[in-house]
């Protein structure tokens, strides 16, 4: 449970987002926090606007009006650029599935983010080497070291490219990882395994987790649980 | 730089399709550069045949006519030269030497050219290059003849043979000069000009084969033997043309004047350069046709391989949106499509060029044997690489459409991976 000493990481205010031409299709957030270190579970089904809600948290997209605050930056106030920016050095991103580009190899997939982002570099090859230590998080995470050398990620299984899109989420130890379903492709025994290994590691690298799915069944695991329809309104028109 | 080797990667994991596109521009690098090659070839090899020839002069025609019969052997003399008109002209105290030159038969499809010796001196070619014997000399005797170098190879003619000259032009000539017959004295060596398929005889051989001849037909009851023949005064009574060279260039413009007001008889005096450049502005509206095409065809390529990247942008919107998420500007996605179809575009030129360089190396002794066409093995020239440079800056510009369209996906997609 949250401490009352921890600041808040994330914080939205009066966001107002409408998809230009398409439709009427509008999100609202009146106001919104999450406190740091905290793994909050959002649930979401469907149509209920939670790519957009996503897209206007990690800045691919801006909102007409309001503010989203991220580490204290506000980041409706950067340029787009800055705010791609922001995004490689602050955010581990976890999609549903095909989260690798095929034709590279393990490790260049887990690499792909410290390219954008000189802070996580840093960071990341603090004590090893950047190839070094995207082999340890891959290890940790259940990936031999055989599979990760100079295999493509083609030849991956679901559950396998799932935890290597977790290892590129973690690699320099960025503040908040966003997951969007990550699980949904994996059998009940493999999501468990799999959320023991993000929790563990996200754990590990003081990172705050904000995973979205439409399965309450896995309510019990987080500190908090969250229903996209009670922090954001869903305007008229068809979902983007 | 790891994107642009994930770049690398994705295209070659779509390599079948890459190669193929790198093909179709390679194939039309290499035709573009081959029409080019082929028409200053041509160019060259034209402007090669006559050189150290000041003046041509012949019967009052166009130019280019008197050019094309007279050095090419192409067309036909409209009227003659009077043998006194020659002698006159000969008789000037400018000229360094003046070769006659008479045409008008044949020797199965080769054309027989009535002259002096003095045309195996005085006749260059490819820039100051002069007539050599592969064998034997010229000819001494009234029925000797000197054949050039293809019609020695076409014929399987040695010195010695028997040959007897036709009468007109064609290849196979109904009336022939049968009753005095010619022997081959000597063979000249390759020259690439339309001397190789030139028979070459005296000018008092050219009379004696006519002597018993009138208006193109044989006067029937009357035959002159070719003994009775070499007893016979052979001066000629008129000439096709003749070549001029002078002892001074100063003094071109002032004999060709005289030439052209000449008193007795209408004659035209040309220069063969000026003559040359006539023709170029005659051919460099199908020289300008060529280029137009193989420009099409590089067009055409540089297409499909647009194409190509559109068609793949669909199935790559993962891609896109993976970049996007750890952090890829949608200018990094949009350069790294661009860099791709120029990557395309280069990789193109290169295989295009050593195609190109590849055919010649194959064909070009083939090219020079069968057409006298010599096609030079030399590095592209300035032209031709600002003109390479200029499409592969094209094949950018033309990648920018993907890449534009990628970028207003990847903008619209955000985070949603689209499969």
């Amino acid at each position: 449970m949250p401490t009352d000493a921890a600041p808040d990481i994330v914080r939205l205010a009066n966001v107002r987002f409408a998809w230009p031409g398409r439709g009427a299709f509008t999100l609202a957030v009146d106001g919104f926090a999450l406190p740091a270190r905290q793994r909050l579970l959002l649930i979401g089904p469907s149509g209920s606007g939670k790519s957009t809600f996503l897209s206007l948290l990690c800045g691919i997209l801006a909102p007409q009006s309001g503010s989203i605050e991220v580490l204290g930056t506000d980041i409706t106030k950067l340029g787009a650029s800055a705010r791609d920016g922001f995004r490689a050095e602050h955010f581990g991103i976890i999609f549903q599935m095909f989260n690798l580009l095929p034709y590279g190899t393990v490790i260049d997939n887990v690499l792909l983010p410290l390219r954008f982002a000189p802070g996580r570099r840093k960071r990341a090859t603090a004590k090893l080497s950047a190839e070094d230590e995207a082999a340890r998080l891959l290890d940790r995470l259940g990936i031999e070291a055989s599979l990760a050398r100079g295999r493509s990620a083609a030849n991956l299984s679901v559950g396998q490219q799932q935890r290597v899109a977790a290892a590129r989420a973690l690699i320099g130890a960025p503040e908040l990882i966003v997951a969007d379903e990550p699980t949904s492709a994996l059998d009940r025994n493999r999501q468990a395994a799999f959320l023991d290994l993000l929790f563990n590691e996200a754990g590990a690298a003081g990172a705050t987790l904000i995973m979205v799915s439409h399965d309450e069944s896995l309510a019990g695991r987080f500190d908090r649980v969250v229903r996209l329809d009670e922090i954001a309104r869903v305007g008229e028109g068809a979902p983007a | 730089m790891i994107v642009l080797r994930l770049a690398l990667q994705s295209l070659m994991n779509r390599w079948v399709t890459a190669l193929l596109t790198v093909l179709a521009i390679a194939f039309s690098i290499a035709l573009l550069l081959g029409v080019e090659k082929v028409r200053t070839g041509a160019r060259q090899s034209f402007a090669d045949t006559i050189s150290g020839t000041d003046l041509i002069v012949g019967a009052r025609s166009g130019s280019l006519n008197l050019l094309l019969y007279s050095v090419f052997r192409i067309g036909n003399a409209t009227n003659n030269i009077t043998w006194a008109s020659y002698k006159d002209l000969a008789g000037r105290p400018e000229i360094a030497w003046i070769v006659p030159l008479s045409l008008g038969d044949s020797h199965r499809g080769f054309r027989v050219l009535g002259t002096t010796p003095d045309y195996f001196t005085h006749y260059k070619y490819r820039r100051g290059h002069g007539l050599e014997f592969a064998a034997g000399k010229p000819f001494a005797d009234l029925f000797d003849a000197v054949i050039g170098a293809d019609v020695a190879a076409a014929l399987g003619y040695k010195i010695g043979d028997p040959i007897v000259i036709g009468h007109g032009l064609g290849t196979v000539s109904f009336v022939a000069h049968d009753d005095k017959p010619f022997r081959v004295s000597g063979i000249l060596k390759k020259t690439g000009t339309p001397v190789d398929r030139t028979v070459f005889v005296s000018l008092e051989a050219i009379e004696a084969i006519h002597v018993d001849w009138q208006s193109g037909a044989r006067v029937p009851g009357q035959s002159v033997s070719a003994d009775e023949v070499r007893r016979m005064n052979l001066e000629p009574k008129a000439i096709t043309a003749a070549l001029i060279g002078l002892k001074s260039k100063l003094a071109t413009f002032r004999l060709q004047r005289a030439i052209n007001e000449y008193r007795d008889e209408p004659l035209s005096a040309i220069l063969p350069g000026a003559a040359l450049q006539e023709l170029w502005g005659l051919v460099g509206t199908a020289e300008t046709a060529l280029q137009a095409v193989s420009a099409m065809v590089v067009a055409t390529a540089l297409l499909g391989m647009v194409t190509m990247v559109l068609t793949t942008l669909n199935e790559r919107r993962r891609e896109m949106a993976i970049l996007r998420s750890v952090g890829a500007r949608p200018r990094t996605i949009l350069g790294l499509l661009m860099a791709e179809a120029g990557v395309l575009t280069v990789l193109g030129i290169l295989l295009g060029i050593a195609l190109l360089y590849g055919a010649l190396l194959i064909a070009q002794p083939y090219v020079d044997r069968v057409y006298g066409l010599h096609l030079a093995i030399d590095p592209p020239g300035l032209n031709e690489w600002l003109t390479l440079g200029a499409i592969a800056l094209a094949g950018c510009v033309a990648g920018l459409l993907p890449a534009l369209r990628a970028y207003r996906l990847s903008l619209a997609d955000g985070m949603t991976v689209r499969t």
